[in-house]
């Protein structure tokens, strides 16, 4: 019963160990709502079609049937409809409590909201972007903050979700039933990259998040389905070996690059890396820099230091959440792609692009 | 009815009691007497041409929006053209449809004449109010051309203060937007409170009097609070003041609490004059007067009081603390009972009743069902673990529209129709008329009813390109939008149509035994010939039964 009504209503996987109760309420709802409006329908409808006017009923000097029957009528309907009302309510209230106050045990970890990523960072130290390690089993606390404008934590297969608010600590708390892949979405409305602002849960054995934490790459075990984004690779020891750029093209799909920067010379949020390397390009605030291995390491450890013209100051630095090796795959990648001619007269959102002198002659 | 009385302007009456008054249409000539004109039937035209324009375009942007979403990916607009259509696609309809429509419209047309009078109190304040209203979507539309506002028509701080578009212009447009609102709520007020005919007490009103009147208190009370929030938010955007905007220390939960505190009553400024057409024209087409004419006024006060009280349930995740979210969820719920005691007797007012089917009756029917299923599902979004889930997703998005378009655009079309042959004397074609009201629903439907699914699923709203597993609701979702795009045009066509070659209308073509229909149809340009002297309650005139019983008398 339960999987036909989550199947008819489309809703996701529950996940979480309060998913259960909040569908149970769901159904409760949902049938009586579409229930309710069917009946007010059909009984008006009814009303229509056999109150119609007839030749005999013309008579103007009609007057209505006793009004104070309806009144009864209603009074017992509107208190019946309160009172189913209010036990929506009442339960509705007991699990948003359950939903609210996490159990002393909890784990935590710090969430921080950025336009357009997820930030992990864990008391043992580690940190990650965009992928959540949790062990299964466990209730987890996550401490959540925005560091730009209002972000919304939301893993539809838990059905959970919290605002991450600037200069604000809000909490969420979730167990998760088994191991697997969850995805994490952005519900509030955070600018131009809101709808792809895409993240996921891992949920571990509680041992291997245990060797996770120490430093371990987790066994390639835990990977279910996840229909959003490439897979995390990178953090799983590959069968055979991988060409340097394929790495380069994972890590930046794991670390969230490719949602600022295309690979194929489409305009976006940040400079495409299309025909980038190699290239010379004008700085806001004047001058210009040759795109070389130093310049791409510095934009990625500090990337407001010297910013390519006609972009917005957005991205983060990824100092101490990118691997050395990771960064090398990346500037390996952007080698690779020095020949792809961007896509002529394209504006990107926030203006034009620059294309630079240098680049004239080249094929 | 009632004694001869002379006006109340000096001039006596040019054309002599007796003699046929040349209807408010034809009463003056020139173009000057239409943009200057004080009479409250030329100004409700003035804002119905306005008005549909608007809507029009506020429905081409929806158009466009539902073909970007047609794939998951980006299929013909960019992600910023994008999220600027979503803005001003809900400010064009909340704030230059929604809001203003059947008030200006069809309120300032027929409050008067429903109130014996022969204008509102304040005519030159009415004609202002136009022109100001006029003036906010210059400045609105104004504002999307010098660049743009991509926050959503809910400018939540801090996205709203740092983004590098026109949000201070939007901010100002919906600020002038308000004062129109407030001009025309306090001249509906006034109207109410001293123009009422002799023997018009509060009990013999029409129930569209009593909607206007709730309508225009809440209106009174909330506009001014958005109103100067989005100031705040203009000027936290401009200067910096540091109100809202975390940077400067201030709170972007604030900002909501202020928001919402307008936003959320102004569901009801949407929806209760529809409220206050339907019951006009369940009254009117069943021959009955309402089965309790006190359930169905004193609910619109109820709402409007209620209204107040329920802001609190769109911030469950916003940080609200346990106690409020708890308070807030269950004053919500008394919202829905007023209104569900309103469905109600509309539906007892049909029983027993002799009931003539025509097209404003069939959007009664679809209305029952939209606005019922959109209602209660709005009674579920209250519930505080159920909304945990459904905020800010495609459920939330389906329950509005549910409300806002099964609701106020059906409510809207009904008065189109209702009163299109008092309006203009003129008759439509009644089998197009139905034809595309069944086009409309099932436009409707097809539209919104999968966006509640994607919303289950977990669709977030505002998303430019999504997940590959919601594309077939979505495709349904766009042909549903096509559809009642069609059918729209096709409804405002028939009606076009109908105002040169429709069916010359009598003063009252469906037997109403409402008080407005006793005027000519147009009426003449000061509604009256004789001062009315009103001795029934609302719903027992009726011409025919006038004339029956002159006839009776003769013989």
């Amino acid at each position: 019963m339960n999987e036909l009504l989550r199947t008819i209503l489309f809703l996701p996987r529950q996940a979480s160990t309060i998913a259960d109760d909040i569908d149970k309420l769901h159904y409760f709802v949902i049938i009586a709502t579409m229930g309710g409006a069917l009946l007010v329908t059909l009984v008006g409808g009814f009303f229509l079609f056999r109150y119609r006017r007839t030749a005999v009923q013309k008579d103007p000097s009609r007057r209505v049937l006793g009004a104070t029957h309806a009144i009864w009528l209603e009074a017992v309907v509107v208190v019946a409809l309160f009172g189913m009302f209010i036990s929506w309510w009442v339960i509705g209230f007991w699990q948003f409590m359950a939903i609210r106050v996490p159990p002393e045990n909890a784990l935590e970890i710090y969430v921080t909201g950025k336009q357009w990523m997820w930030k992990f960072a864990y008391p043992q130290g580690a940190s990650t972007i965009s992928t959540l390690y949790v062990p299964a089993g466990r209730p987890v606390k996550l401490i959540l903050t925005s560091r730009d404008v209002i972000h919304s934590f939301y893993v539809p297969d838990f059905r959970l979700k919290q605002d991450a608010l600037p200069g604000r600590l809000s909490t969420l708390w979730f167990e998760v039933k088994e191991p697997g892949r969850y995805d994490i979405l952005c519900t509030e409305y955070c600018g131009v990259s809101h709808s792809t602002m895409w993240g996921e849960v891992i949920a571990l054995p509680p041992e291997e998040y245990e060797r996770w934490l120490q430093g371990e790459a987790p066994g390639p075990d835990v990977a279910g389905p996840v229909d959003l984004r490439p897979s995390a690779v990178l953090d799983y020891a590959p069968a055979e070996p991988v060409s340097m750029v394929r790495q380069g093209e994972l890590a930046a799909a794991q670390h969230g690059c490719l949602r600022c920067h295309t690979l194929d010379g489409t305009p976006h949020l940040g400079p495409t890396w299309a025909g980038l390397y190699g290239t010379t390009i004008p700085l806001e605030g004047g001058g210009n820099t040759r795109v070389d291995e130093a310049y791409i390491t510095e934009s990625m450890m500090d990337p407001l230091a010297r910013i390519h013209a006609g972009y917005q100051r957005i991205m983060p630095s990824y100092l101490g959440q990118i691997r050395p090796a990771e960064t090398s795959a990346i500037i390996e990648l952007m080698k690779s792609l020095r020949d792809v001619r961007p896509k002529p007269g394209a504006e990107a959102p926030w203006g034009t692009v620059d294309v630079p002198e240098t680049r004239e002659g080249r094929q | 009815m009632s004694q001869a009385t002379i006006d109340a302007d000096a001039r006596p009456d040019p054309l002599g009691v007796g003699a046929e008054h040349p209807d408010y249409l034809r009463a003056d000539s020139g173009l000057r007497s239409w943009l200057l004109t004080k009479d409250h039937k030329r100004i409700a035209l003035m804002y119905y041409v306005s008005v549909v324009l608007f809507l029009g375009l506020g429905g081409i942007f929806a158009l466009v929006l539902r073909t970007e979403l047609l794939t998951p990916e980006q299929t013909f607009i960019d992600a910023n053209t994008y999220n600027q259509m979503f803005t001003l696609h809900g400010v064009t309809m909340v704030w230059l449809f929604l809001i203003p429509s059947i008030p200006t419209i069809f309120g300032n047309f027929v409050l008067p004449i429903m109130l014996g009078a022969k204008d509102l109190a304040f005519p030159r304040i009415n004609l202002a109010s136009y022109y100001v209203f006029l003036l906010s979507a210059i400045i609105l539309l104004g504002a999307m051309l010098a660049g743009g506002a991509d926050t959503g028509w809910t400018f939540y701080v801090p996205y709203s203060t740092t983004s590098p578009t026109a949000v201070t212009w939007m901010g100002i447009g919906i600020f002038v937007n308000g004062i129109s609102s407030i001009m025309t709520a306090v001249n509906f007020i006034v109207s109410t409170h001293t123009l009422r005919a002799k023997g018009l007490n509060w009990h013999r009103m029409p129930l569209f009097v009593w909607a206007l009147y709730g309508t225009s208190i809440i209106i009174l009370f909330a506009t001014p609070v958005l109103g100067m929030s989005l100031i705040l938010v203009a000027l936290d955007h401009s200067f910096g003041l540091g109100l809202f905007d975390p940077r400067y220390g201030g709170d972007p939960v604030l900002y909501q609490h202020l928001f919402w505190f307008y936003s959320h009553p102004a569901v009801y400024i949407m929806v209760l004059p529809t409220f206050g057409v339907i019951s006009e024209i369940v009254c009117s087409f069943s021959h009955n007067p309402p089965a309790s004419y006190r359930a169905i006024a004193y609910s619109s006060l109820g709402i409007a009081f209620v209204g107040f009280f329920t802001w609190g349930h769109h911030m469950f995740v916003a940080g609200l603390s346990e106690f409020d979210a708890g308070v807030f969820g269950a004053l919500s719920m008394f919202v829905a009972i007023f209104s569900a005691i309103k469905v109600f007797t509309w539906v007892a007012t049909l029983r027993g009743g002799s009931i003539s089917f025509a097209t404003p009756m069939l959007y009664f029917l679809w209305f029952l069902f939209l606005f019922v299923f959109g209602g209660m599902t709005g009674v579920a979004v209250a519930t505080q673990s159920l909304d945990v889930h459904w905020h800010d997703t495609y459920f939330v998005v389906a329950h509005f529209h549910f409300i806002m378009v099964g609701g106020t655009l059906t409510g809207f079309l009904a008065a189109a129709h209702y009163w299109f042959p008092k309006m203009f004397g003129r008759l439509y074609d009644e089998r197009v008329g139905l034809l595309t009201s069944v086009a409309v629903f099932i436009g409707f439907v097809f539209t919104f009813l999968p966006q509640f699914l994607l919303g289950n699923a977990g669709m977030p709203r505002r998303y430019f390109t999504y997940p590959e597993r919601y594309q077939w609701l979505n495709v349904l979702s766009t042909g549903g939008a096509w559809l009642l795009g069609v059918g729209l045009l096709l409804a405002l066509l028939n009606l076009i149509v109908a105002l040169k070659w429709g069916k010359r209308a009598g003063p009252n073509p469906w037997g109403s035994r409402s008080f407005e229909w006793i005027t000519a149809s147009p009426p003449s340009k000061h509604n009256f010939e004789e001062t009315p002297d009103i001795a029934r309650s609302a719903y027992e005139y009726s011409l025919s039964e006038e004339v029956a019983h002159e006839r009776a008398k003769a013989r």
